[in-house]
């Protein structure tokens, strides 16, 4: 089934863009997402693909030029990272709020400044309330999985909000891996063809997209963004079980890994969770009853899974490669913390801080995190937020 | 080899030690087998000490973190050897294999390892009667082989004639190859264990 390659996480992401053979894509070129668009570019000028590549002048115009591409009715999509993500923004929010169900590969980069080319989830994570899906991927398999079911969630006519995957610049995009991917045809069936809900194009069903919205109507528009997120979460499971059927590799919000009589719990995403897994491995071995939880999914965020899931763990510590100035932790803390409010004997949740602009993550320093959580099942500590491998 | 094998490699930039990396990567995931292969981005300046890590193993490769104890390093300048401590983070039972003319016991001095293994061979001279230039990352591919026993040879050689055959001359493949089988026969080990 498929075929295994040896491929950077930018080559698999455009092969998941080939095989999706979407009708449009507008990108601009920011490290570290370039190769991704540079292998599709090879994609287009083989005519491998039926895709139109608008080369624009700046990320603010990428999405601006697939808004209109995908109000038109064409399957769209683009990709980008950190500052060129940054640019953007205004019409991010107006791609979700218009329900356009663009796809997007988010090479996740530090958002300057300092400036750094490097790791962290600023950029994705900055995004978090644009009414974009977001799925995380762990290595280079995930980030092409997750891009094809981005197409079938996205543009499934419950839901009809724009996705995005993410993948870890260089720890992933850059580093050659074993992928399987699809086989063309299986590919085609399962992404299947796009038909649009609403289109510009069609004049015998005029539509009007994105017109003023006052006091009058907004909120009920935001209200059914909102709706369309509750909606999201029975689709994304089922195209992750489809998906599953398909590949042997099956999808849902998280991973659960080795929880079974666990002590304490790790919560990462993105490819630390990959490393944590395998510390997990060693402490086990090791006879400590120790697991993890690989969140693919943030948005929508899983709180009534994790909220019943956690609820059986005494300790519990959470890995965000981003902060949030000033808030109390980072975003995967706040939204799992707050997922566990009211319970009667809610666990102590801890949040770990890592890896900004591409600060390495290695097994010891996640093994002392391990540490840390198991003396919290003891002793609630004061302390709730640490920062790991940085200098004081 | 049901473990993992890390390897780190020492070059200058321009001299092929990412290219390296990565194409031992993919040779070993063509013949089944799990791999990383990724460099280390920097400010990369051509002539300045650059490094590139391959990760292989039987099984799916979880890490995703920086290598810190390579089983083995492979230095493909040895001018280097003076600016750079190429032993760093090496296990006792580990392998040091270098670019080199000299032979591996002088080599064990100047890099400092005492247990494990070293080895040399000349690449530059190899790739520059092989190939007519100065490209000692694929000869070196050949003494890591046959050092380090972790791919058969013939899947390299495999590799290279698919991987090039798109790009290169049948005399540049065919040089590529003699490169490898040479660099294969004429490592030398020193073996303190």
């Amino acid at each position: 089934m498929g075929k295994r390659m040896a491929l950077t996480g930018n080559d698999a992401g455009a092969y998941a863009f080939k095989h999706a053979n979407a009708d449009v894509a507008a990108a601009f070129p920011i490290t570290p997402q370039t190769e991704l668009m540079h292998k599709f570019a090879e994609f287009v000028a083989d005519g491998d693909v039926d895709t139109e590549l608008i080369l624009v002048e700046s990320e603010h115009s990428a999405m601006s030029a697939c808004v209109g591409s995908a109000a038109g009715g064409a399957r769209t999509f683009t990709a980008t990272a950190a500052n060129g993500f940054a640019l953007m923004w205004e019409i991010v929010y107006i791609a979700a709020s218009c329900r356009l169900p663009i796809v997007m590969a988010v090479v996740n980069r530090a958002l300057s400044g300092p400036i750094n080319i490097h790791n962290d989830h600023s950029d994705s994570m900055g995004g978090r309330d644009s009414g974009w899906i977001q799925l995380y991927s762990e290595n280079s398999q995930e980030a092409y999985d997750n891009i094809l079911q981005c197409f079938r969630i996205a543009e499934h006519p419950d839901v009809l909000l724009p996705a995005l995957a993410t993948l870890d610049g260089f720890v992933l995009s850059h580093t050659v891996e074993a992928v399987e991917i699809l086989d063309d045809d299986v590919a085609a069936k399962f992404v299947g063809k796009y038909k649009p809900h609403f289109s510009l194009l069609d004049i015998d069903n005029p539509v009007t997209v994105g017109p003023l919205d006052l006091q009058d109507y907004y909120f009920e528009h935001k209200r059914q963004q909102v709706d369309a997120m509750e909606k999201a979460f029975p689709v994304i499971k089922a195209i992750g079980k489809e998906f599953g059927d398909l590949t042997g590799r099956y999808y849902s919000y998280y991973d659960e890994y080795k929880l079974e009589d666990a002590e304490a719990v790790v919560i990462a995403l993105g490819s630390a969770a990959g490393t944590t897994k395998a510390v997990v491995d060693e402490l086990r071995a090791e006879g400590q009853k120790v697991g993890m939880i690989k969140l693919r999914m943030f948005r929508p965020f899983p709180y009534l899974e994790l909220r019943s899931l956690l609820k059986n763990f005494r300790a519990v510590g959470i890995m965000d490669r981003c902060i949030s100035f000033g808030g109390y932790g980072g975003p995967v803390f706040n939204e799992t913390r707050s997922a566990l409010y009211g319970l009667p004997n809610p666990p102590v949740v801890s949040n770990f801080l890592y890896g900004l602009g591409g600060r390495d993550i290695s097994t010891h320093q996640i093994r002392e995190i391990f540490e840390t959580v198991q003396k919290s099942a003891q002793h609630e500590p004061q302390n709730l937020i640490h920062y790991v491998g940085v200098r004081e | 080899m049901a473990e993992l094998l890390e390897i780190r490699w020492h070059g200058r930039g321009g001299q092929g030690a990412k290219t390296a990396a990565t194409f031992l990567a993919a040779s070993a995931i063509a013949s089944g087998k799990y791999a990383q292969g990724f460099p280390e981005y920097g400010p990369e300046r051509r002539g300045a000490p650059v490094k590139g890590f391959t990760r292989i193993s039987d099984k799916p490769v979880k890490l995703h973190c920086a290598v810190e104890n390579p089983k083995m390093v492979v230095v493909l300048d040895e001018t280097l050897i003076e600016v750079v401590d190429v032993a760093e983070g090496l296990p006792k039972e580990g392998i040091i294999l270098v670019n080199s003319n000299c032979d591996p016991q002088t080599l064990r001095d100047l890099v400092n390892f005492h247990t494990g293994k070293v080895a040399t061979v000349d690449a530059t001279t190899i790739s520059i009667e092989e190939l007519g230039k100065a490209i000692p990352n694929t000869p070196m591919l050949g003494a890591l082989i046959k050092v380090a026993n972790v791919l058969p040879i013939d899947s390299i050689l495999e590799d290279i004639t698919k991987k090039f055959e798109k790009k290169f001359s049948q005399k540049i493949i065919q040089g590529n190859i003699n490169a490898i089988r040479r660099a294969y026969e004429e490592v030398k080990v020193d073996d303190s264990i």
